[in-house]
């Protein structure tokens, strides 16, 4: 009973917080921070989107920046070829829509493989994606592409960084919520059950391709909104979204966060983004410092934050 | 085209991928023996590359740099796989990935403390800077001659020590049985930890071969590590010949892609468009490569302990 | 500590219209990890040496100098930009090296009618139709360069060149700009892998093409490594080699070596400069830093003596923005490169030289100015701008 208190003590205190950030950010004069948060928000929805396909499903991706990037340039794209439909209602659903698809057929070929060998395929497909748009000159090749403005949401101002912050936080919290029944629904526990053992499950007649397929789509899918929102948020999208160091830094935030623990992005874009912001204010060598903060996470937490917590609460 | 041509660029593709077979080789080996992803491979190859350049120039001889700086790297290699690896062998794919990535992270920046943002010097010795020519009217370079021999060589070398000697067996045990090899005890530590340096020698040799070619600076491994995972993955995780096949067969079609691809694309599309797009195909042929390989055999040329 | 805050602020913005500021805050984003880092660090030196030289005081004002790593990824650059603008407030902002990190960043800085003064990348479309009244370019237009080498190349009379550059957009415009002043023909034009590593199959071509001169533009670790092969494949014995500046700075002579040995390169600013000011920004850099100066040491120096000449023009009164900008536009410094001055679109008008390498007599690899390739030369594309 106390655990389960505290449990929601610790939710609510967290959903307060995320709630004021932006008038607490105004009251201590630190308004940037507010468009900081909606850029933790954002790799906190990536991070959990992968977070869908490595913890649950024990699919370890290195490409999974095609799908964000690929997202990002659909709304880059919209707004210079078809400004009128730049409205979020439409291109925001659209970048969804064509990263799910991308996913689909990416996912096709790579559940060929598994193990370290789909970490390779997958990372090949963002790759070719990668130098794709390097060389399209159309939408800006290498120097990426500038949107003259964010989407347009209709009673809303997403130019003012509060509104747009509210707006990513409610994608967020709603996208949690639908990843957090998925993986508690017979489709999750299926995920898992292939994760652990995949000739059982399809011993028991479950056909652990199609399952896995379909969660290739939805986390590509929901990547692709993290993309739009990215895009918005930058008002510019650029070839390095799809390079492969963006795969492995949120790779490596879903590993710190927590692997297949629903908070695990979340807490994992938070401490990676804020140690960044932390300690490069302190030292330009601050990469050592994350190496070994790293470093000691894979040796003394090895289910990353979110375990950290869980087995304190215990 | 002349026939001239098309030999010289065979030699070419065959060349590059003996470069990437240098790189390969270790870690497939580290792979394959240890089940260790070692993001850390390309750390180590910088290393062995900044080792040889400063003690080429401390010492004015390029194979008394090369000699020193390859033993220096196998004995930090071994260093690190005593106090940091071996701690993570029984662990899983993710974790050996975080891991070695941290260590990626503080060797870049210890290695820009230490020698700075400029990049360092190293270049071909002189006995090794002129042309060969091979057939009249054919020149090829030395020291790509070179890196073809020591590419042949240790590729030789490694085929014997695993198929002849006890130290190949146990290797081989340890690749394709892994509760065998552990219950031989104190013997599979050294033979790691062996094996490790000997992967990070070999790191350092191609930092040698390759440091007067390439740019010797911080973040040279990334950009080649991709590379020699791409070698590794189409060969086969953990085989030595599948990483020398992989090697041949990336060199090859990244060579072709780039010598042929937009001329024979010329003659069967529009020239705008072939100019387009020649570049950009030939810049994704090796990915191309790997998916089509994996999509045929998902485990690799050469799978291991099938 | 926020009553403090707030204090301070409102004392502030009374204070303001009234007097000169006390402070002047100067945010610098560079890339300073990573293989790009080596040419923000050089950035980096030549502004604070230049700093160094206005006695720690750009125009008299106390400096507060915001130092920050943009890694070479836009999305980060972007951030920080913001950090500086909202957060810090900050008077200018300078340091950029690479197009694709400036394109990701101008919106903020420039929306927020803060000067920016570039060190280095000079995008086309800023000097063109998106002219800005907020920016300045103390470097040149990213065409400039290869501008001139066409120029020279045109002018000894070659007629079949071979031209290899980086499959990415603006690998293509320098390109552009050599063929606006060559006007022989093509033995081939090849543009390969963005951080190819490897140019042997290119160098093949090269030699069967039978060109009568190269012209190659390849930023970076990319030039490295092609430098190393051309002269590795005995190339540079009779076939001449003309690239970019960029390709020739000091730090890649410094780690290259030998294999630049003779080639040609078109730049607009070289250590043998004879001015004055030119010889004093060497002699301390060295001092300073132990290492000779490169031009984007030279481009971070003039940037700080820009704002310097401007702050100190308009007697430190930093937010009469439209007598700032006037200053800046009078460019009333002496630059290491000699005389320049502005064009209306903020780029430079200015001389570019021909460089050869050579050894000099302590034995270092450096340019030596060969010739001038044009003089009081504008860009392309000014007549777009209306500013």
């Amino acid at each position: 009973m106390t655990v389960f208190r505290r449990r929601h003590a610790w939710l609510g205190a967290l959903v307060a917080l995320a709630l004021v950030f932006p008038q607490l950010a105004a009251w201590l004069g630190q308004d940037f921070y507010v468009a900081f948060a909606s850029r933790v928000l954002i790799w906190a929805l990536l991070a959990s989107s992968l977070n869908l396909l490595v913890g649950v499903g024990g699919m370890v991706s290195l490409g999974h920046a095609a799908f964000y990037g690929v997202g990002a340039y659909v709304v880059g794209i919209v707004a210079t070829e078809a400004p009128q439909l730049s409205a979020a209602l439409i291109a925001w659903p659209a970048a969804v829509a064509v990263s799910g698809l991308l996913a689909l057929a990416i996912g096709a070929i790579s559940l060929r493989t598994r193990g370290v060998y789909f970490i390779m395929i997958t990372l090949a497909f963002a790759q070719m994606l990668f130098y794709v748009f390097v060389s399209l000159k159309a939408y800006g090749g290498d120097d990426g592409m500038a949107i003259a403005r964010r989407s347009a949401l209709p009673g809303l101002n997403l130019a003012d960084e509060a509104t747009f912050y509210y707006v990513v936080l409610a994608l967020f919290a709603l996208c949690l919520y639908a990843l957090a029944r998925l993986t508690a629904s017979r489709f999750g526990r299926v995920l898992a059950g292939i994760k652990d053992n995949e000739a059982r499950m399809e011993s028991l007649g479950y056909a652990t391709f199609r399952f896995k397929l379909v969660a290739i789509v939805i986390s590509g899918a929901v990547a692709g909104l993290a993309g739009a929102l990215m895009a918005n948020l930058n008002t510019y999208v650029s070839p390095n979204m799809l390079y492969w160091d963006q795969s492995g830094t949120v790779l490596v935030m879903v590993i710190l966060g927590g692997l297949g623990s629903l908070w695990g992005g979340l807490a994992g874009a938070g401490a990676y983004l804020l140690f960044e912001e932390l300690a490069t204010a302190v030292t330009p060598h601050w990469q050592i410092g994350l190496g070994a903060l790293l470093l000691g996470v894979v040796f003394f937490a090895p289910a990353g934050i979110a375990g950290l917590f869980a087995r304190r609460r215990r | 085209m002349t026939s001239l041509l098309i030999l010289e660029q065979c030699l070419n593709g065959l060349q590059f991928g003996l470069m990437l077979f240098l790189l390969a080789a270790g870690l497939t080996l580290v792979f394959g023996i240890m089940d260790l992803i070692n993001l850390a491979h390309g750390s180590l190859y910088m290393l062995g590359a900044y080792l040889v350049a400063t003690l080429t120039q401390a010492s004015g001889n390029f194979l008394l740099g090369a000699a020193l700086g390859i033993a220096a790297t196998a004995v930090i290699g071994m260093a690190l796989e005593v106090l940091i690896l071996r701690g993570l062998y029984q662990r899983d794919h993710l974790s050996q990935v975080l891991a070695t990535f941290a260590l990626i992270l503080i060797s870049n920046e210890t290695t820009r403390t230490l020698w700075g943002v400029q990049p360092l010097q190293l270049n071909v010795p002189a006995w090794l800077s002129g042309s060969v020519e091979l057939l009249p009217g054919l020149g090829y370079s030395a020291f790509r001659l070179a890196i073809i021999v020591v590419g042949l060589a240790v590729a030789a070398l490694l085929y014997l020590v695993i198929t002849r000697t006890r130290i190949g067996m146990l290797i081989r045990a340890g690749a394709s049985n892994r509760p065998m090899a552990t219950a031989m005890g104190t013997d599979i530590k050294r033979l790691f930890t062996a094996v490790f340096g000997a992967g990070a020698a070999l790191c350092a040799l191609a930092g040698a071969m390759l440091g007067p070619l390439l740019a010797v600076q911080v973040g040279m491994g990334e950009n080649i590590l991709i590379l020699a995972f791409v070698t590794v993955v189409i060969g086969g995780i953990g085989s030595i010949r599948g990483a020398f096949v992989g090697a041949l067969l990336v060199g090859v079609v990244d060579t072709f892609g780039r010598a042929f691809m937009p001329t024979l694309l010329r003659h069967a599309l529009s020239p705008a468009f072939a100019d387009a797009a020649g570049p950009s195909l030939a810049a994704i042929s090796i990915y191309l490569l790997m998916v089509a390989v994996l999509f045929w055999k998902p485990r690799g040329l050469f799978p291991v302990g099938a | 500590m926020n009553k403090e805050l707030l204090c301070l602020l409102v004392a502030g913005a009374l204070a303001l219209p009234l007097q000169a500021a006390e402070k002047i805050k100067v945010g610098f984003i560079s890339t300073l990890s990573g293989p790009g880092g080596v040419l923000g660090s050089a950035i980096r030196d030549g502004f604070q040496l230049g700093l160094e030289h206005a006695g720690g005081k750009l125009g008299g004002l106390a400096t507060e100098l915001i130092v920050e790593d943009d890694q070479q990824k836009p999305d980060v650059a972007k951030q920080l930009a913001d950090k500086l603008v909202k957060r810090d407030k900050v008077d200018i902002m300078t340091g950029i090296v690479f197009q694709n990190i400036l394109q990701a960043v101008e919106p903020t800085v420039l929306g927020a009618e803060t000067f920016y003064i570039s060190p280095n990348t000079g995008p086309s479309d800023l000097a063109g139709a998106a002219c800005n009244p907020y920016f300045f370019a103390v470097s040149w237009v990213s065409d400039s360069y290869s501008e001139a080498s066409g120029k020279n190349v045109n002018d000894k009379g070659f007629k079949n060149v071979f031209v290899l550059a980086p499959n990415y957009p603006g690998g293509k415009d320098v390109v552009a700009g050599f063929k606006r002043y060559y006007k022989g023909g093509y033995a081939g034009e090849v543009y390969t892998k963005l951080g190819q590593l490897d140019y042997a199959v290119e160098i093949s071509q090269m030699r069967a093409a039978k060109p009568d001169a190269v012209f190659f533009f390849l930023p970076g670790g990319m030039g490295v490594n092609f430098l190393k092969q051309w002269q590795q494949a005995g190339m540079g014995k009779d076939l001449p080699l003309f690239g970019t500046g960029w390709s020739f700075d000091q730090d890649t002579l410094a780690a290259v070596g030998e294999p630049t040995l003779g080639a040609l390169n078109a730049a607009h600013w070289n250590l043998d400069l004879d001015n004055a000011a030119n010889k004093q920004f060497v002699a301390d850099f060295e001092k300073k830093y132990g290492r000779l100066p490169n031009e984007y040491a030279s481009q971070g120096y003039d940037a700080a003596l820009l704002i310097d000449a401007a702050v100190r023009e308009v007697k430190g009164k930093i937010e009469d923005k439209a007598a700032l900008r006037r200053a800046l536009e009078a460019a009333n410094f002496k630059s290491v490169r000699g005389a320049f001055k502005f064009n209306k679109n903020h780029f430079p008008i200015q001389n570019y030289y021909l460089r050869q390498v050579v050894k000099d007599a302590k034995g270092r690899y450096v340019n030596k100015t060969v010739a001038t390739i044009f003089t009081d030369h504008p860009d392309a594309y000014v007549a777009a701008c209306k500013m």
